[in-house]
């Protein structure tokens, strides 16, 4: 077991201009679950590289413990990894596949046998030691990739979207079976995602990544409930929160459409506009002057849930969407006019201009 | 947001496509499938294997039979012996059986030799970052311009400088420098094709380059070997030229092409001696190409990527 630290750690691809991963700070505690989560082409499968010792470091460091590895081998890095595509390899069975690595460090034979077969009992994968991976499953193949890094318990895991290969619904089952495993072995995890989802149900805490660059590193719920800034907002929670940039007049009232909304004290803007961030969840249905303007467009019926997607309407001709949670029972029928009241408590306030949270 | 429901691709009207094809194939298979073209590929395949045949009737017919009538006359007037063979393997010096052993000789270490060593070269090229590679490796492969005609003159005196002259190592080094540029390119390309992923997994496991170049590469590249192991083979087992020049003159060290040329020179057309003769050039291959052949199996990458 180990933490691990990411200090300043940039990578710079051949022929690139822009740092792929640009000066990242982070410290992962020992036993934690990180989820790095991003759009693709954030960097967040570079770190896991470099963390892994797949890519060079070009400047800063990373350390596991008070190791300094950014110079180590991947093999010396006591770091097992689980790709995407599972790479297992297709000429060996599920048993020689988990075994691998310990036959290369030269163990003894019953050693990986006991320790083989107690990873594959974890993974209920027992019955499938003597086949090799073309014969298994999507799920059971993603499994053996886990078992191949839960045999050699090292200090470190590394997970690059490891469930991005399964169907919709065993995805979901495993990104529990994931979690739970984690928890039990307790072996400091870093997991890359693309899907919010997974980073909002899996991680200890969730660091977003855009453009190579930290945004934000919390748990969950602290980043649902207080994004640093709209990317992140915007990026966590699905549906999205709804950001609607609009003007400010002199007396700190934000106008969304007829309605007006006062900013809160102390906030600073730049400039005479803010972008006003309202979760779905936090709206009601109220009469005219008391909630933002909205002609309904489409309802979506989840069975639990219903969402609104409605266009603000303003003297300006805002082209501005709105997507609302409302009662599922008796949701707004299209082309309605309907007025959503945010809940006061709940909104975000950004500047548009430099993309900071200001208040809320 | 939510990727799990954007996932969620609507299947698109792939129908009238797949219908298209269907009926192309329909369309392939019944112009492939009609008597004409059976009847075509009948007569294709008789025109091809015809020579072969009669050369194979004649090689077993009496001397007499073969200098007075055509092989067809068999048919009508059978005469079977094993004499031409008997009398190939033995006449000239040593007879053919001297020169069957040394065709062995020469052919085992030259598709070797070239195979290991461009294994390596193409797993170098493939997954060693160093620099100069890309120039490195088009240098290796534009070497396949040069024809080998012109190199043959200067590498027999550089063999003689050094005193290999009048040794198997000429030929077995000759063949391994004429076939490594192919066999590098190809065996790079079928290492490229082996995904990263797997390379990197086994980096990760604790490999090194050694262990990753036969635990995991080595397993994976059987057919791609089996395939470039048939064609040296084949190229070294029926090559006049190479062997002409570097062992002509030692009788001792010729194989099987060599001698099957001065049978048709030095005793006009002893076609009896030709025909066996041939025969027993073509049976090496013949069970090479029938054992390596099983090694041609596809889908051996299937399972180790995704679902």
């Amino acid at each position: 077991m180990a933490t691990v630290t990411f200090e300043g750690a940039s990578r710079v691809y051949p022929g690139s201009e822009r740092p792929a991963v640009d000066s990242l700070d982070l410290h992962i505690g020992d036993g934690e679950f990180l989820v790095l989560v991003g759009p693709s082409g954030c960097g967040k499968s570079t770190c896991l590289r470099m963390l892994a010792g797949l890519e060079p470091v070009d400047r800063g460091r990373i350390l596991i413990g008070d190791r300094d590895v950014s110079d180590v081998a991947p093999s010396d890095r006591d770091i097992a990894m689980v790709f995407q595509t599972y790479a297992l390899y297709p000429h060996m069975t599920v048993a020689e596949n988990m075994g691998f690595a310990l036959k290369i460090a030269g163990r003894p034979k019953d050693e990986i046998r006991a320790r083989v077969q107690d990873a594959a009992e974890i993974l209920d994968l027992t019955d499938y030691l003597d086949r090799k991976p073309k014969a298994l499953s999507g799920g059971q193949r993603q499994r053996v990739a886990m078992g191949r890094a839960i045999v050699r318990s090292p200090q470190v895991f590394c997970m690059d979207e490891p469930l991005s290969n399964l169907d919709a619904k065993l995805r979901v089952a495993t990104r529990a079976q994931i979690a739970s495993l984690q928890r039990r072995l307790a072996v400091t995890t870093v997991y890359v995602t693309h899907d919010q989802v997974e980073a909002m149900t899996m991680g200890d805490r969730v660091a977003v990544l855009k453009d190579g660059i930290l945004q934000q590193v919390d748990k969950p719920r602290a980043m649902y409930d207080s994004p640093n800034n709209m990317f992140v907002a915007g990026f966590i929670g699905s549906p999205a929160m709804n950001l609607l940039t609009v003007p400010v007049t002199g007396d700190g009232k934000a106008h969304l459409g007829d309605f007006e909304l006062p900013l809160p004290r102390g906030a600073k803007l730049s400039g005479d506009q803010a972008a006003v961030g309202m979760r779905p969840e936090n709206f009601s249905l109220t009469g005219a002057g008391h909630g933002v303007p909205v002609i309904v467009e489409l309802v979506e019926e989840l069975g639990s849930d219903a969402f609104l997607h409605g266009s603000v309407q303003d003297d300006a001709g805002s082209k501005d969407l709105i997507v609302a949670r409302v009662n599922p029972q008796a949701p707004p029928a299209k082309g309605e006019l309907i007025h959503l009241a945010p809940a006061p408590e709940h909104v975000l306030w950004f500047d548009p201009a430099t993309g900071e949270r200001v208040a809320g | 947001m939510s990727s799990t429901t954007g996932d969620a691709v609507l299947p698109t009207t792939s129908t009238p496509s797949i219908a298209v094809i269907e009926t192309a194939g329909k369309k392939a298979r019944k112009r492939l499938t009609s008597p004409w073209a059976s009847l075509i590929a009948v007569v294709l395949a008789v025109l091809w294997t015809a020579p072969t045949f009669g050369l194979l009737i004649t090689s077993f017919r009496p001397r007499a039979d073969i200098d007075g009538t055509g092989w067809w006359h068999f048919f009508t007037k059978p005469t079977f012996t094993l004499d031409n063979y008997r009398e190939a393997l033995s006449s000239g010096s040593g007879g053919l059986g001297t020169n069957f052993i040394n065709s062995i000789i020469i052919t085992i270490p030259a598709v070797l030799i070239p195979i290991s060593l461009a294994a390596l070269a193409a797993y170098a090229f493939a997954w060693i970052e160093f620099k100069g590679r890309n120039l490195l490796f088009v240098c290796v492969f534009a070497l396949q311009i040069v024809p080998i005609q012109v190199t043959l003159i200067p590498l027999l005196s550089l063999y003689v400088d050094a005193g290999l002259n009048g040794t198997f190592w000429t030929i077995w080094l000759s063949h391994t420098m004429f076939g490594l540029p192919l066999a590098i390119f190809l065996l790079h390309n079928f290492m490229k094709e082996i995904p990263r992923e797997l390379i990197e997994a086994a980096r990760m496991d604790g490999a090194g380059h050694v262990q990753i170049f036969f635990k995991v590469l080595m397993p994976l590249l059987t057919p791609a070997l089996a395939a470039f192991g048939i064609f040296q083979f084949l190229w070294v087992w029926n090559d006049l030229l190479v062997a002409l020049t570097f062992a002509g003159g030692t009788p001792e060290l010729a194989p099987l092409t060599v001698s099957l040329a001065n049978l048709s020179g030095t005793q006009g057309n002893a076609w009896h001696l030709l025909s066996a003769g041939a025969f027993i050039s073509i049976a090496i291959p013949m069970v090479v190409f029938l054992s390596l052949q099983r090694f041609f199996v596809r889908g051996l990458l299937a399972g180790g990527l995704k679902g």
